[in-house]
């Protein structure tokens, strides 16, 4: 439920690092507590600089909205079209197809900041 | 559903079964201090009887009635068919709020899915929304959801000939905004200056707003327009006062709008004393996100029946919070009823006819009045129910001396602007006769 290669934020979000772009998504606890996702939307485009918090899409379930933060700054080099006609993508696959923006970093140590699988499912027993 | 007031009996079991030895007792955790102790400022009850003669007097003074009125200009007279106040007036219609839990309200969502469906097919759009306050506000929404779609956009192109009071709304909803508003002054012809436009509209362009027909009374060409607009990505909004036009002429949506918005007093509810009204919006399907409003949608229940929901609650603002289309969470409900038993009981051929007679009437008046010599139409372009007359004198005048024959002959222009000191608009719809537009055109003459 929640891979040992990924970083995890406090909002929920997972990171997977490719050389120095990394790929963004919500976590299985995230997709769940949303409930069937029916639309994503507001999503930053390819070139945007953002920061770490910045908000970079919402997602939607049928009687909620959800906003997505980068949990890296950077700029934003793809985002996961296939989101548009298929966004329960994001409950049935969180980790793989449902991946939802890839950001170039510009600050790797950012990433130290970030919480491992181990430390993420301590803060959602925490949390809960 | 009837009303019965509680007897005291009735309170007296109810406080029993919470526990509570007297009404006053529920008010207790508020300080002695700050609770008011004196006789409320009010004039003694008044019984039913007197209270209706009271109304009656106060009625009576409302004189306006019994003229022949030849007023528009934003609010019209038309014949309101006896079935829309005998079915409104059912007390689980009249006095029906809005729905929290919507869906356990099934009559009223259906009401609203058939307004909606209405609506589309008048204006030619995908979509249209629940109802909104008014014509003005729904022309501000307007504005602002094109702000919302083209959001790296910033400049909001406007004629100058829409409703002035619209225009305010519009002012004040814009006013928190970064935009900058750039006005497109009137033609030669009565319509928005396309030449202008033209000047106007550049990448920055968000959305331009214009009025069909127009303040002036004049019928825009909404497809040139539509053509310029799109041209350079921006949204073209078309708002309108008199909805009865689309019963004749060619719709907005047919002609290449993106947002259709106006007020629905025409369709069945009382010009009153100018207001309250009905706000209709439409949109194309790409857009829906962006809507305003409250939105009905037709689905099928677990066991496979039709049934109606509120769809895409995550646009209104108890979901979306400050990032929602727009703060309202309600609709006009009770005219919005209203509107949707009139179109219902003149139907598909019923509006057409309407619409044919308001034209009708109003070309009969312009042709009688063309051939009076001192008052002149200013303005050649095509027109539906309203066109304006320019006299040799202040219209201010014209119009004072002919309320003293009991007629009210029209809108005077010079209210909103200099150049049109000497300009009247007048209207005519199906309820005006040919004795009332020869009366008129008689006492003209004298007073030209």
């Amino acid at each position: 439920m929640y891979p040992d290669d990924l970083r995890y934020s406090e909002d929920h979000e997972w990171v997977r690092l490719e050389g120095d772009v990394a790929t963004i998504g919500i976590t299985h606890h995230a997709q769940e507590a949303l409930g069937e996702i029916v639309f994503v939307g507001d999503l930053a485009e390819s070139g945007d600089e953002v920061e770490k918090g910045d908000s970079v899409g919402s997602i939607e379930s049928v009687k909620a909205v959800s906003d997505v933060f980068s949990p890296l700054t950077g700029e934003i080099v793809e985002g996961n079209e296939n989101l548009d006609d298929s966004p329960e993508l994001i409950n049935s696959d969180p980790y793989g197809d449902g991946w939802i923006l890839k950001v170039k970093l510009s600050d790797k140590s950012e990433l130290e900041e970030l919480m491992d699988s181990a430390a993420y499912q301590e803060f959602l027993k925490e949390n809960d | 559903m009837r009303y019965f007031a509680n007897a005291p009996a009735d309170e007296k079991a109810m406080l029993e079964t919470i526990g509570a030895k007297s009404i006053d007792e529920l008010f207790a955790s508020i300080p002695k201090e700050i609770r008011f102790n004196g006789k409320m400022n009010l004039d003694p009850a008044l019984s039913e009887m007197e209270l209706v003669q009271f109304f009656n007097e106060l009625a009576n003074k409302n004189t306006y009635t019994n003229m022949t009125s030849f007023l528009g200009g934003g609010m019209y007279h038309h014949f309101v068919p006896s079935h829309v106040d005998q079915l409104v007036l059912r007390s689980e219609i009249y006095t029906a709020y809005t729905p929290y839990q919507a869906e356990i309200a099934q009559g009223t969502l259906q009401t609203i899915f058939e307004f909606q469906s209405m609506i589309t097919m008048l204006t030619g759009m995908d979509v249209a929304n629940a109802s909104l306050y008014d014509g003005a506000t729904a022309c501000s929404e307007a504005v602002l959801m094109a702000d919302r779609v083209q959001k790296k956009r910033s400049k909001v192109i406007i004629s100058g000939l829409i409703n002035p009071q619209f225009r305010e709304v519009c002012d004040t909803y814009m006013s928190h905004l970064d935009l900058q508003v750039v006005t497109i002054p009137q033609d030669s012809s009565g319509r928005t200056d396309l030449a202008a436009t033209v000047e106007a509209i550049d990448d920055n362009t968000s959305c331009v707003l214009i009025q069909s027909p127009n303040f002036l009374g004049s019928i825009e060409d909404v497809a040139a327009f539509a053509g310029v607009t799109h041209k350079k990505g921006a949204m073209l909004i078309v708002s309108m006062t008199e909805p009865i036009n689309m019963g004749l002429v060619k719709s907005p949506g047919e002609l290449g709008a993106d947002i259709v918005c106006g007020e629905g007093q025409s369709f069945g509810i009382p010009a009153s004393y100018g207001g309250p009204g009905l706000g209709f919006f439409a949109t194309r399907d790409k857009f829906v996100r962006q809507m305003p409003g409250r939105l009905v949608g037709k689905t099928k229940d677990v066991n496979g029946k039709d049934g109606f929901v509120l769809a895409l609650a995550t646009r209104e603002q108890h979901i979306r919070r400050e990032k929602a289309t727009s703060n309202i969470c309600t609709n006009q409900g009770l005219f919005m009823t209203m509107a949707t038993i009139y179109l219902e009981t003149v139907g598909k051929v019923g509006i057409k006819k309407v619409a044919e007679l308001n034209l009708q009437k109003a070309a009969y008046l312009r042709q009688k009045i063309t051939s009076i010599k001192g008052v002149e139409i200013p303005y050649q372009s095509p027109y539906f129910n309203e066109f304006v007359i320019r006299v040799r004198k202040p219209a201010a005048s014209v119009l004072a001396e002919l309320e003293k024959k009991d007629i009210v002959g029209g809108l005077d222009l010079g209210r909103f602007s200099d150049d049109w000191k000497n300009d009247i608009l007048v209207c005519a719809t199906e309820l005006t006769s040919k004795a009332d537009i020869d009366r008129f055109v008689t006492e003209l003459e004298v007073l030209a």
